[in-house]
């Protein structure tokens, strides 16, 4: 499913949505949105009577079939909306299902690598399958036995190959995708029709959608304006008896269907099918509408620092001579140290030597030296050069190994380690230098020659550009920040402040951040979160929003009601920008729908009232042509008007981050005070049109 | 218009604004059960009506229990208020020997009274005894106004709490407001009023013979007594057929002036116990500043277009405005302010003829009823209206800001769109669908004593004043008949308790509700933004639904009548 960007009204969607919204005014479909169903009602009977008209020759047929003829456009444009909506879910699903074809199987007989081909479709839940370089994945399934790469641009669009090994939290597949390398033992956890791919299809399609409950209470309020409609329109017959007068029917069921929010009405379904649109563009599937939802009301989000806040590594940003050492020195020794060190804190300190003090990568074979790799034991890593030897390592450790002490035990933290007694000269000073790059956030990282300590290189977590002013947009929002992060307090604290974040969870277990999201859930917030490891499971099912990487575990996925294709946790931020847009289109289309019906009014009643109180002509404050072209104007305006607006409910309001006082403000001034205005310029517009046509 | 009525109609404002604080405070004190300056009088009197009554004052009644009781308590007032109106023949206190009421007026009298609507289809002084109007009508001014209250008390309590399931006591909110609120402002109210010349008698009428030597019988009672809590209570039944306009139920400028006081000042309080219960001042007085500007602008219409004489007045040769149905003692300022006042505040005591009024003059009192007597309104009906309109504003405007909408932390959803559009549908239904009845039988067609568009405004007005639970009459139109009185106490009925009961299923939603947190991203419900936006939602709901009647009433009538064109009688 690749990332397209195909037009709105593209040919290819316009012809299937056109045949669609025809197929639509089935009155069983129609049902499940009263507005419409009940527009279905009236154009239904009123063509009844046009027909019965027709035979014995009524007045006014022409005006009459006008009318109808609209009301019916009305319907049609309201299921278009609908229609193209679902088409450009289609036109993904059918990429999707393209994937699905023909699937073979290597079934695991017993031990070893027995198997039998069997048909993908006959997997069951349980079955271990070979999958082996070239071959499809049959179903979604855990790797339980070897490393592979992947490619699994079938769903992710992404072409570069992933890795998926056993165990851990990237023992995830998903059926489609293929094997490029190695083989891997595949424990089926999806039964054929069940899987990820059926999930998305069946997502982006529509079919399982259900009615949110923001969108049930729209419909009863929708419903409830219709209903006071019905007794504004209905009472007007007695009114016009009592006037000596009467109204045609015509005229009532135009004024009627102006009248309630038909808008809204056609578009509603539209507005939620393309907010899950969005998404799904956007690379994340929502597992429900309703978590959509739950996206934009977010009151919490929870994000772990490594990968979303700050870039996954730490990287040298200074080195940090003791007395009597040239920075020129210390950075000649961490570099030649770190030559043959690949982790990219160790290419980071040749880096920041090479931009700082010039000094250039050396050959190791020229140099004859021999690199001693890190251990979880000696805690250091370095070369041995022509009798020389360079360590770089943790502080206490590399002052343990110049000492010629022990190693101090494992993970107690430089800056947290009470000092056994008070150090004097070099180790004193290297101990104040570590303190202090760890109270700053960073991570201190000793360097000895030959047994001297010659300072400490200054490794930081680099805070990903920008995301400071993310944060801050998010605060405007109203939206509180929490980091989660397994570094100890100090340098949480530290990261957590440059970052501006509103709060951090430090040394956090999954326990930790599981009560920690009941805690806010307590107090009323709703809060999201993205994991990816098993141990995120509990606390991806408890939040409100659980994203769950692709690249995560079965049991993440599972947990999470969001899965994120990309696997970039960064990603919910925007994730609960697409969820308020959703529900802020909503609200300015349903505002912009009843705003609308003060120029409704002013072009029907005067029209409608004219022969009864000439005197009402005064009422006609657009100064339409005739009574008949006012009417038919305004309900032909409330079916083009449907047609204008689908770009937006497809598209979503725009959002900026910004308070809520100022985006209602903005919002009220164009739905509220245009939508009272507009219609009043297009039903004169359209009224030229209709005189100048003479079609009333 | 004039300089001295702008200054009568800012005085006013300011008097009542003034008041607003202070009673707020006090009623905050009484309905959150702590100890005011009466309670060492009123406490004891209090635990002994418990007492009697075998109610446990701590015992909370979840929404469903409060409503329950709310319904049987009015039940019992209304078969009691029958049975007083049916049997005053034989009962005492009945100078004027005052004959049995007939049953479809006991009806209408008895469901008028019990819904605080108090339209009158009887004339006080030709059919009610002493007896009916004191222990009948009087005691149901007090108790139909507390039921207001205790169920505004019971939807803020609504939004104030949080995770609960119970609303308050019914009982305990009921004696409450008639014993401290109700009945101490009527004492002094009544004196004051009493000071003024109202009379306050359990005397006969009395015979006089005038200078011409005619035989005059003069009706008089107790008038004082009844009249205070009639404002107070926003029941506005009067005394008299003449009501307020009657120089015994409205004596002196400063009495007027009173009147208009006391038929607000609960409602406006109510507003900042809201606040205060909530924890927050300032949403109470952003409700009272959209209030406020919707009666002010009424206010002005309704002024100028009474002060303005219209073109048929001119034709005549009449200046000075139209001073038709207008009490000379008050002016046009003051009658065109008790109108807007008696209409908006759910009363219906009047102090001129609403019939006589211009037609745009007439609009805005039968406007102010069908947008559903939100402007401060009935005491309690007034706030717990407007709430309901807050819901729909905040449910709509709220997406807007893309959130599900939330108003004092507590989010609307599916059951309160549900409920708060129940309520807001009985209007319009019992309004437009009796007005559509009576337009077109002949029962109802009988009623209207003028042609036209001003017929039309009389049945509708009737018909909008008893859904509205107002009370007052348009006048013009016989509105004692089986038909007028069986149909508007079904509307008095419906508009009262079709609106109660679901204001109580959502303060019972509410209560069970966690109180969310404000932030950045909740939407403001303190200031200038949200108070315009829920005037604009209460005139777009109010205006869309009644646009079609107001057409073919008062506004074919001004538009003909600035053309110089009127409509006979019996055409």
């Amino acid at each position: 499913m690749s990332r397209q960007t195909s037009s709105l009204f593209s040919a290819a969607l316009v012809g299937p949505a056109l045949l669609g919204s025809i197929k639509k005014l089935d009155p069983r479909a129609m049902i499940r949105n009263p507005v419409m169903f009940v527009v279905e009602v009236v154009a239904a009977l009123t063509t009844v009577l046009f027909i019965r008209d027709l035979a014995t020759g009524g007045a006014d047929l022409l005006f009459s079939g006008q009318i109808i003829l609209w009301l019916w456009f009305t319907l049609i444009f309201a299921n278009f909306a609908e229609a193209l909506a679902e088409g450009r879910g289609k036109a993904q699903a059918d990429s999707l299902r393209r994937t699905r074809t023909e699937m073979t199987a290597k079934r695991l007989t017993g031990q070893g690598r027995a198997f039998e081909t069997v048909p993908g479709t006959s997997l069951k839940v349980g079955d271990v399958v070979l999958v082996e370089a070239g071959d499809l994945i049959p179903s979604d399934g855990e790797v339980i036995e070897g490393v592979a790469s992947v490619n699994e641009a079938a769903i992710t669009g992404e072409s570069a190959p992933v890795i998926r090994e056993s165990g851990g939290d990237r023992s995830a597949v998903t059926g489609g995708t293929q094997v490029l390398s190695d083989e891997i033992k595949v424990r089926i956890t999806a039964a054929a029709g069940s899987t990820f791919v059926d999930r998305m299809i069946a997502l982006v399609e529509g079919a399982s959608r259900q009615k949110t409950p923001n969108e049930i209470a729209l419909n009863i309020l929708l419903a409830g304006l219709t209903l006071v409609f019905v007794f504004a329109v209905a009472s007007i017959p007695s009114f016009a008896s009592y006037a000596g007068g009467s109204i045609p029917v015509i005229v009532l069921v135009a004024l009627f269907v102006t009248l309630i929010p038909t808008t809204i009405g056609a578009l509603l379904s539209a507005i939620g099918i393309a907010g899950m649109d969005r998404l799904v563009r956007f690379n994340v599937l929502a597992m429900s509408g309703r978590a959509v939802e739950a996206a934009g009301d977010v009151d919490t989000l929870l994000l772990d620092k490594t990968g979303t806040i700050t870039l996954g590594n730490r990287q040298a940003t200074e080195f940090r001579p003791v007395r009597g050492v040239t920075e020129q020195d210390l950075a000649d020794a961490a570099q030649l140290a770190s030559l043959a060190d690949e982790t990219p804190e160790g290419r980071s300190i040749v880096v920041l030597a090479k931009e700082k003090y010039g000094i250039r990568a050396r050959d190791m074979a020229s140099l004859n030296a021999t690199f001693v790799p890190f251990t979880a034991q000696s805690r250091m890593s370095g070369v041995d050069l022509q009798g020389t030897s360079i360590r770089k390592g943790a502080v206490d450790a590399v002052i343990a190994s110049v000492s010629g002490q022990p190693v101090a035990s494992r993970g107690s933290n430089v800056a947290l380690a009470v000092r056994p007694e008070a150090e004097t000269g070099v180790v004193g000073e290297i101990r104040a230098i570590a303190e202090e790059i760890a109270k700053a956030g960073g991570t201190p990282l000793a360097v000895a020659k030959d047994g001297r300590l010659l300072g400490v290189v200054y490794l930081k977590d680099i805070v990903k550009g920008g995301i400071r002013e993310r944060f801050a947009e998010l605060r405007q929002m109203g939206i509180r920040t929490v980091m989660i992060t397994g570094d100890n307090p100090m340098t949480a604290a530290a990261i957590a402040a440059e970052a501006g974040v509103d709060d951090f969870l430090a040394q956090a277990t999954p326990e930790d951040k599981l009560a920690l999201i009941r805690k806010e859930q307590s107090q009323g917030k709703l809060v999201a979160m993205c994991g990816d490891g098993t141990n995120d499971a509990p606390a991806l099912a408890q939040a409100d929003v659980g994203v769950a990487m692709n690249t995560g575990t079965v049991a993440a996925r599972e947990a999470g009601n969001m899965v994120d294709l990309d696997s970039d946790p960064t990603k919910l931020i925007e994730i609960v920008g697409i969820g308020k847009q959703l529900l802020m289109t909503r609200g300015a289309l349903t505002t912009f729908s009843i705003a609308n019906d003060v120029a409704k009014y002013f072009a029907i009643i005067p029209a409608m009232f004219l022969t009864l109180y000439p005197q009402l002509q005064a009422l006609n404050v657009m100064h339409l042509a005739s009574p008949q072209s006012a009417i038919l104007s305004a309900i032909i305006f409330n079916a083009l008007i449907i047609i204008a607006l689908i770009p937006l409910a497809l598209k979503g309001v725009a959002y900026r981050a910004v308070g809520a006082a100022s985006l209602l403000r903005r919002n009220l001034l164009i739905y509220g005070l245009g939508g009272v205005l507009v219609p009043f310029a297009g039903i004169k517009a359209i009224d030229l049109a209709v005189s100048a046509l003479h079609l009333a | 218009m004039t300089t001295n009525g702008w200054i009568q109609i800012a005085l006013y404002c300011a008097v009542v604004l003034a008041l607003v604080k202070p009673l707020g405070a006090y009623m905050t004190r009484v309905f959150t059960g702590e100890r005011t300056f009466l309670s060492p009088v009123l406490a004891p009197i209090e635990r002994g009506l418990y007492r009697v009554a075998g109610i446990d004052a701590r015992q909370e009644q979840t929404w469903l229990a409060y409503a329950g009781g709310m319904i049987v308590f009015n039940l019992l007032g209304f078969v009691l208020l029958y049975a007083i109106l049916r049997l005053q023949a034989a009962l005492p206190y009945n100078p004027a020997d005052q004959s049995a009421v007939a049953p479809d007026l006991a009806f209408n009298t008895a469901t008028s009274f019990v819904t605080n609507t108090n339209w009158q289809s009887y004339g006080g002084e030709t059919t009610l005894s002493y007896l009916s109007q004191m222990l009948g009508l009087t005691h149901q001014n007090f108790v139909s106004a507390a039921s207001g209250i205790a169920v505004a008390v019971a939807l803020i309590r609504g939004f104030a709490r949080a995770s609960t399931k119970t609303l308050g006591s019914f009982w305990v909110d009921m004696t409450r407001a008639t014993l401290y609120v109700l009945l101490p402002v009527c004492i002094v109210f009544t004196l004051v009023l009493v000071s003024q010349g109202m009379p306050q008698t359990l005397g006969a009428y009395v015979d006089a013979t005038t200078l011409e030597g005619a035989k005059q019988t003069i009706a008089v009672g107790p008038v004082a007594s009844q009249v205070a809590i009639k404002m107070l209570g926003t029941n506005g039944g009067g005394f008299f057929n003449a009501n307020a306009a009657h120089p015994f139920e409205n004596p002196t400028a400063l009495s007027n002036f009173l009147q208009m006081i006391s038929i607000f000042v609960i409602g406006a309080a109510l507003t900042n116990v809201f606040g205060r219960m909530v924890g927050d001042e300032r949403q109470g007085w952003a409700i009272l500043a959209a209030m406020g500007l919707l009666f002010v602008a009424g206010v002005a219409v309704t002024y100028w277009a009474e002060a303005n004489a219209t073109g048929v007045l001119s034709q005549l040769g009449l200046t000075g405005g139209n001073m038709e149905g207008k009490e000379t003692r008050f002016g046009i300022a003051a009658s065109a302010l008790f109108a807007v006042i008696t209409t908006a505040a759910s009363c219906g005591a009047v102090n001129a003829m609403h019939d006589s009024f211009t037609a745009l003059g007439g609009l805005i009192p039968l406007l102010n009823m069908q947008l559903g007597e939100v402007i401060i309104g009935g005491v309690g009906a007034g706030l717990y209206g407007m709430l309901i309109f807050v819901i729909v504003a905040i449910f709509v405007a709220g997406l807007m800001v893309g959130r599900t909408p939330e108003y004092l932390g507590k989010k609307i959803e599916a059951k309160e769109v549900k409920m708060a559009m129940l309520g807001i549908l009985c209007l319009p239904l019992m309004m437009l669908g009796f007005t559509a009845l009576a337009t077109v039988v002949p029962a109802g067609l009988a009623g209207p004593a003028n042609a036209g568009p001003h017929g039309f405004s009389e049945i509708l007005y009737a018909y909008t004043s008893a859904a509205a639970n107002n009370g007052s009459a348009f006048g013009g139109l016989t509105a004692n008949t089986l038909f007028y009185n069986t149909t508007l106490a079904i509307g008095m009925l419906v508009g009262r308790f079709f609106v109660k009961i679901p204001v109580l299923a959502i303060a019972g939603s509410l209560a069970a509700k966690k109180t969310l947190p404000a932030s950045a991203g909740t939407f403001p419900t303190h200031g200038g933004l949200f108070v315009g936006l829920l005037v604009g939602v209460v005139l777009i709901m109010g205006g869309l639904t009644f646009f079609p009647s107001l057409a073919l009433g008062p506004i074919v009538e001004h538009f003909a009548g600035a053309a110089g064109q009127t409509f006979s009688t019996g055409g």
